[in-house]
């Protein structure tokens, strides 16, 4: 394999995704227009290969949703995106089949990901027949290997979910993913629902099997300090847009977009010397719902001008790699209030 | 230390939970102090006892679980004080709020009337006074157009403001203590930094204390004054916020500090704690932490190193505390 | 690289085995009797079940005929063994055909969703608009009387509980995670739903199944002393009550013996659908 950086293996262009929201028989009945959720609006991203780009936003910001639209499990509504040049969103049959061979999915909680009543050589057994990937003689064999790769022990193949601890568990579901020996895993909260200790463990089985299969990973998380540690490159999103996306170090030395820079204010500083009295930004998030028109962040944002409530900023780049959805940050138009 | 000036007083603090598996030993002779004004951070990973504490604090368990110990509160030990007694204290003068407020908000009633419930229960105040009061309580605690807001049904709230509301109705009674169990726990990172400043900032015009539970050493660190670490039902480790994390003096503080990503080594492997905590219905024998720690020798055997104190206003259990390096030491 | 420490993947506890739950146990045991009766009434019955004996008339139960006799000196103690079959047989098919169906159809609506879904649930509100015995009735009074259309009739309105529990429960499958890892993994939706979500959703439906044996039980007694279920000389539970319904005060056995076997089969599904919801929930 030829890890070129800045070869774009994953191509995401106008993605936009809505959610019926749930109305009731009454309203229905009078006509009422169906409100929808939000949950991606034109998002333009790209991933390389080899590299591994972190997904970062709170809550409703649509994150998940992005994770879950490139893997197929949800159908989007408009937009492109495109694996290695083939367009993903039109993909059936063998054809979606052999896409998921490439791009794995991982998921959050180690409790419900794995399906209670079937032991973990079960679940590597399924995977492994389905996918024809070996013969019944060298099925065994394969997931021992699987198994190690993860760090588990042989035995550990007889066994129920149950069994295991959290973090066994996500290694578990990491071992699922790596049977298909894919290119790109698609790591959705990998290690939110862990201890910090047991956080460490996963993260360094994620740092060493990239290193060893490489692996081109998308870290969708909401621990900042880990997607600092993990990313090459990190997106910024904010209620169904991508804000920023930069080099890491330029993000989070020289973060652009307001947002970003409330976000990284906020996020507690492991310093006790570094405090600040004052919240890093006020307000609530906005409901997906109700989504404010032109710059999704105008209403919390300290710097919002005119321009923020009509148009809405596109992500455009600034230098070093670094591309911002803001108006203070367009050269076409003199910002008024930077 | 001396117990005089302290608001609550602990000692021996013991809490077993039958299980069909076993007795679960959760709190195993917890002692500590909490002094007027602080903000002290209890802290732990998930099954370390540290919300079984807080719970033990207010005689909240229930049987068959069962508590022993003294907690002491102005001259009297919670620990066995008949319900009716302790309901003078509870929400009174110690109130409590929780991670989720949806499910301990009362869904059906409104957030006003929530409030003037606490008024009338704990301060005796009713009537036009008390809507009086409890406008100026969500005033207090950050929810615009808190007149009107009254009216509204927890539902009708957004996460932060019913945690910010949930704050308001803990505080109707003017309380001396306040127990905070995880409380942001559930929020965005922005609408916790909120929370975070809110219950600092009333610490401050109130002269609460304030025992915070957290698993997050960032809310530590922006947050407590002081520090209690537990660890395996235990007191591991106490001390002031800066000295914590200056210099940890317990081998697990110390390996939950280093665990955490440091922003100069990007991608390099993180330093995990290995291992998983004691199963708790079979009590360790000698230090709890022996079976995951680097720096354990045969001295960490024998009987469970007692919380000794240290210079200043330290404490650790820790057999090895002289020989731990700084957090950002490489070990060899 | 050999930074994942392996300590922390050690080996797990050795695995536990599941005790049998008292209820499930008892329920079995239980059981037991109403098999053998079921299978070889023969052996065991002292007596025809239907031949008469004029000279036994209403005789209280005694060493002899130990459930007593009926107005026409049948023993009832052989007509309860004989008609253990028979209620056996009803209270499998009342409820397995509904339980196939209604589960089934569940699946693949709950699955699929969109317009098959909602068709089904109309129909499903038309079936549940009409109380359950009042719609039977009226089917087997169009049909005729007698047990397989007692069957046809209760199987047409019996699937719309089944068809509401599976469906929730695979709705409500289809979110987890499990499910969604198995869409990724490039499984056939056949195979996620078969395999991974339906083991996992017809939980709650087999625990119904055994109540609804009891149920079905006392529903084909109820159509049998209406005359619309067995039709005798058949030695039926239900029927054998409405028998002995006018002798109620001075033989009190011959209604209160397939009463009391009628009771006894019903608590003992119910022990054994009680034991199988603890059995059958997987451990988390």
């Amino acid at each position: 394999m030829t890890a070129v950086e800045g070869d774009a293996l994953l191509d995401v262009r106008g993605l936009t995704k809505t959610f019926p929201a749930p109305q009731g028989l009454v309203d229905r009945w009078r006509g009422k227009p169906r409100k929808v959720v939000r949950a991606l609006t034109d998002v333009d991203l790209t991933v390389r290969r080899g590299e591994t780009l972190g997904i970062v936003g709170e809550s409703g910001c649509g994150k998940s949703t992005l994770a879950r639209c490139l893997v197929r499990l949800y159908p989007a509504d408009r937009g492109s995106v495109r694996y290695a040049g083939e367009d993903v969103l039109s993909l059936g049959g063998d054809e979606l089949r052999r896409y998921h061979r490439r791009v794995q999915m991982i998921f959050q909680d180690p409790f419900s990901s794995l399906n209670p009543r079937m032991t973990v050589g079960q679940v590597l057994r399924e995977v492994l027949t389905v996918h024809r990937l070996r013969p019944r003689e060298g099925m065994d064999a394969r997931v021992t290997e699987l198994l190690s790769l993860v760090g588990l022990p042989a035995e550990a193949a007889g066994r129920l979910p149950h069994e295991f601890s959290g973090g066994q568990r996500q290694r578990i579901g990491i071992a699922r993913a790596l049977a298909l020996e894919p290119e790109c895993i698609v790591a959705d909260e990998l290690v939110s629902a862990l201890d910090v200790s047991v956080q460490a463990q996963v993260v360094n089985l994620l740092l060493e099997l990239q290193e060893k299969l490489g692996l081109t990973v998308l870290f969708v998380a909401h621990d900042l300090r880990l997607v600092r540690h993990l990313s090459h490159r990190v997106a910024v999103m904010y209620l169904g847009r991508v804000v920023e996306v930069a080099p890491t170090n330029v993000l989070f030395e020289r973060p652009a977009h307001p947002y970003t820079r409330a976000l990284l204010a906020a996020a507690p500083h492991l310093d006790p010397a570094h405090r600040v009295d004052a919240p890093a930004l006020s307000g609530e998030l906005p409901s997906p719902l109700d989504v404010p028109s032109g710059c999704p962040f105008r209403t919390r944002c300290p710097h919002a001008f005119d321009r923020c409530v009509t148009e809405r900023p596109e992500l455009l780049d600034v230098g070093a790699g670094q591309q911002v959805a803001c108006h203070l940050f367009d050269p076409a138009a003199s910002a008024g209030g930077r | 230390m001396s117990a005089a000036e302290s608001v609550l007083r602990v000692r021996d603090l013991d809490v077993r939970i039958p299980t069909p598996r076993g007795e679960l030993h959760a709190v195993r002779g917890v002692n500590f102090d909490l002094r007027p004004g602080e903000v002290l951070g209890l802290v732990g990973e998930s099954g370390s006892g540290k919300s079984v504490t807080l719970r033990a604090l207010l005689g909240l368990h229930r049987k068959p679980v069962r508590v022993t110990g003294e907690v002491t509160y102005g001259g009297h030990n919670l620990v066995g004080m008949p319900e009716r007694k302790l309901r003078d204290v509870r929400g009174a003068q110690i109130s409590m709020i929780f991670q989720e407020p949806m499910t301990a908000l009362n869904p059906v009633l409104t957030i006003g009337e929530q409030i003037r419930e606490n008024l009338r229960e704990h301060r005796g105040v009713t009537g036009r006074a008390a809507l009086a009061r409890a406008t100026e309580l969500l005033d207090l605690v950050g929810i615009p157009s808190a007149a009107t807001r009254l009216a509204d049904y927890p539902h009708q709230f957004s996460g932060g403001m019913r945690q910010r509301a949930m704050i308001a109705i803990a505080l109707a009674s003017e309380p001396r203590v306040l127990l905070a169990d995880e409380p942001t726990t559930a929020l965005d990172v922005t609408i916790q930094d909120q929370i975070l400043r809110l219950l600092l900032r009333l610490r401050e015009q109130l002269g609460m204390s304030v025992v915070l539970v957290t698993h997050d050493l960032g809310v530590v660190a922006q947050t407590c004054d002081r520090v209690a670490v537990m660890y395996a039902g235990r007191l591991v480790e106490t001390a002031g916020v800066t000295d914590l994390f200056r210099q940890p003096r317990h081998a697990y503080t110390l390996g939950l500090l280093r665990s955490l990503p440091d922003a100069g080594a990007h991608r390099r492997p993180l330093r995990p704690i290995t291992g998983s905590p004691p199963d708790l219905r079979d009590a360790p024998r000698g230090c709890a932490f022996f079976p995951r720690c680097a720096f354990g020798t045969d001295a960490c055997l024998g009987a469970e190193p007692p919380l000794v104190p240290l210079s200043g206003e330290r404490a650790t259990a820790c057999v090895h505390h002289a020989q731990l390096p700084a957090v950002g030491e490489v070990l060899v | 690289m050999t930074t994942t420490a392996p300590t922390t993947t050690g080996v797990p506890r050795a695995r536990s085995r599941r005790r049998v739950k008292p209820t499930l146990a008892l329920g079995l045991v239980l059981l037991v009797p109403f098999v053998l009766a079921a299978l070889a009434p023969r052996l065991l019955a002292p007596y025809s079940p239907t031949d008469f004996d004029y000279s036994a008339i209403l005789q209280a139960p005694s060493a002899k005929h130990p459930f007593g006799t009926d107005n026409f000196g049948r023993d009832v103690l052989s007509r309860v063994i004989h008609g253990t079959r028979v209620d056996m047989q009803i209270a499998v098919f009342t409820t397995l055909f509904p339980f196939v169906f209604g589960s089934l159809l569940g699946a693949l609506t709950g699955f699929v969703g969109r317009w098959a879904d909602a068709v089904v649930g109309r129909v499903a509100d038309l079936v549940v608009v009409f109380p359950f015995l009042v719609l039977v009735i009226a089917i087997v009074a169009v049909l005729g009387p007698g047990l397989t259309n007692m069957y046809i009739a209760v199987s047409a309105v019996g699937w719309v509980a089944y068809w509401r529990l599976v469906r929730g429960e695979v709705v409500a499958h289809k979110q987890t995670e499990y499910a969604q890892a198995a869409r990724v993994l490039g499984f056939s939706p056949t195979r996620v739903l078969l395999r991974h979500i339906l083991p996992n959703a017809i939980t709650p439906a087999i625990v119904y199944l055994m109540t609804d044996m009891s149920l079905g039980i006392l529903l084909g007694a109820s159509l049998g002393y209406l005359g619309l279920g067995a039709q005798p000389p058949t030695p039926e539970w239900g029927v054998m009550v409405a028998d002995g319904k006018n002798f109620m005060v001075t033989a009190w056995w011959i209604s209160g013996f397939p009463g009391l076997a009628l009771t006894l089969a019903g608590v003992t599904f119910s022990l054994i659908g009680d034991g199988l919801a603890d059995a059958l929930r997987p451990r988390s």
